[in-house]
């Protein structure tokens, strides 16, 4: 296969996702909505109730807005993510995901593409958002934004690869009810996000103890960092190896030895 | 039937889902090119297993599966750029146009830009599809949708042509038209043509034909010869023979 040929496809795929991304106006919004509520009510509301302390890479005092950005950017991208799963599921019930599945181009780079334009798709709305909180003199360092932008995709794709990993063992739409009770608010609250570690320590070291396993953690301190030009080298490695293992182990539910992409049972 | 004109050789296949109970049980045969080859057999007779092992949709276990002459483990994307499949479900982007559709399948199959508008048109004009390009899928009917789905599986030009259950949902002359086409594609482009379907009258005296029961391939050849060997002067009647059950 030419090389021209996987640009050609990749390209494709990205245009596919971007298209159908903007065609579901909803879905737009609530990506949206979501964390400016957190944002502009929740946050407002336990700004006075929560202090946060001087800690890296914040260099004076902080309002619980400012501390939370991070956290809600690591939102979008999880429940993007999670959107993402949720599609690939409904494509497979639907059939167009075979349409995917049986091109000639082999079926890692497929499922990459997908990923990293899902990844864009996430790194749009992340924008957006922090456009939105900008207006509201929630902001960071101008070069910050800059900076964030790698960050956001390995970030994206650590969380992609979780929603194409959870895609290959969810076998029905049904069951999809489950991955947010049992993946998205665990990930979110048991993290970094709302809280910082050491604040969560004080109540339980136990909690602390979970929150440090949790990669979503790694994830919001690297775009914490990365908003005020710091390279937190722990959270962005631990990112990205998660990243590299959730992407194999999606691979790999995906291969046709594992058929997912057939219902059990003779037909 | 076998050799360098064959569009889709398949050879001693078997499959399981469990261990007690076989899907596919060494089932093997040829479809020629320029030929129209119909899969028959009942529900649950194990077409649609066949049918995910020849687009690798399930992981092949023994046997082997050729598409021109490519083994499709072994050179899997050389096989599949050669395949041309409908699948039985609708597989198309609802929310997306016909162009978009067709331009996405164009670039899953690595086709440059030019190269790829010019096949869409070609293939919407063939099905007479090209007024309607640039409407939303959403908005055509369930025939409308069937061709663009073959105009889709024939960008890419491909020597082996599957359909799976083409018909199903539609209504009979939509049905009879796009069996016609079917058959005059096969003949003029030189594909081979699978079939697969449950129901009889799709199928023409020229056709060959393979029968499907309980997972085995049961009876092969073009239907005089099904007839002559089954002795029934109707292959509604052979296949109610062979298979047990009433042809539908």
């Amino acid at each position: 296969m030419r090389a021209s040929a996987f640009l050609i496809c990749f390209k494709g795929i990205a245009t596919r996702e971007v298209l159908r991304f903007f065609q579901q106006r909803e879905r737009f919004l609530a990506a949206l909505i979501r964390p400016l509520f957190w944002l502009l009510v929740f946050a407002a509301g336990f700004r006075a109730a929560l202090g946060v302390s001087i800690i890296p890479p914040y260099e004076t005092y902080i309002t619980y807005e400012v501390y939370i950005t991070p956290g809600l950017i690591g939102m979008i991208q999880l429940f993007n993510g999670m959107q993402s799963s949720l599609s690939m599921i409904y494509d497979r019930e639907m059939g167009s995901m075979r349409v995917l599945m049986t091109s000639p181009m082999p079926r890692w780079f497929l499922l990459i593409s997908k990923l990293l334009a899902g990844t864009a798709v996430s790194i749009i709305q992340v924008y957006v958002f922090l456009g939105i909180a900008f207006l509201f003199e929630i902001e960071a360092p101008a070069i910050g934004y800059l900076a964030l932008l790698p960050v956001l995709v390995v970030t994206g794709l650590m969380l992609g690869a979780l929603g194409m990993l959870l895609s290959a063992t969810v076998r029905q739409l049904e069951n999809f009810a489950g991955i947010m009770n049992f993946v998205i608010f665990p990930m979110f609250f048991l993290s970094s996000a709302l809280y910082p570690l050491w604040k969560i320590g004080e109540s339980s070291p136990l909690l602390r103890q979970i929150c440090e396993l949790n990669p979503f953690t790694y994830a919001v301190e690297s775009i914490r960092f990365a908003l005020y030009q710091q390279f937190n080298v722990t959270a962005f490695f631990v990112t990205a190896i998660a990243g590299v293992c959730f992407l194999l182990l999606a691979i790999k539910g995906y291969s046709p030895a594992k058929g997912m992409m057939q219902r059990k049972g003779p037909s | 039937m076998a050799g360098e004109n064959s569009a889709l050789e398949i050879s001693s296949v078997s499959f399981a889902y469990t261990k007690t109970a076989k899907a596919l049980d060494g089932v093997s045969f040829n479809v020629p090119r320029g030929r129209f080859t119909a899969l028959l057999g009942p529900n649950g007779a194990g077409k649609s297993t066949l049918i995910s092992l020849v687009t690798r949709l399930l992981g092949q276990t023994n046997g082997s599966i050729c598409i021109d002459s490519r083994n499709i483990e072994k050179s899997p994307g050389d096989a599949m750029s050669r395949l041309g499949i409908v699948f039985q479900q609708p597989t198309l982007d609802l929310d997306l146009s016909v162009t978009q559709n067709l331009r996405y399948f164009a670039a899953l199959h690595g086709m440059p830009g030019q190269l790829a508008e010019q096949r869409i048109d070609e293939e919407l004009r063939r099905f007479n599809m090209l007024e309607r390009r640039n409407e939303k899928v959403r908005r055509l009917n369930g025939g409308h949708r069937r061709r663009v789905e073959i105009a889709r599986a024939l960008l890419h030009q491909p020597a082996f042509l599957l359909l799976d259950e083409p018909s199903v949902g539609l209504d009979i002359p939509t049905r009879e038209k796009i069996v016609e086409h079917v058959h005059t594609l096969s003949r003029e482009k030189n594909i081979g043509v699978l079939w697969a379907t449950h129901l009889i009258d799709e199928i023409r005296a020229e056709d060959d034909v393979v029968v499907l029961h309980q997972g085995k391939a049961i009876e092969k050849g073009p239907v005089p010869d099904i007839l002559a060997s089954t002795g029934f002067p109707t292959l509604g009647e052979a296949f109610n023979k062979l298979t047990g059950e009433a042809a539908p």
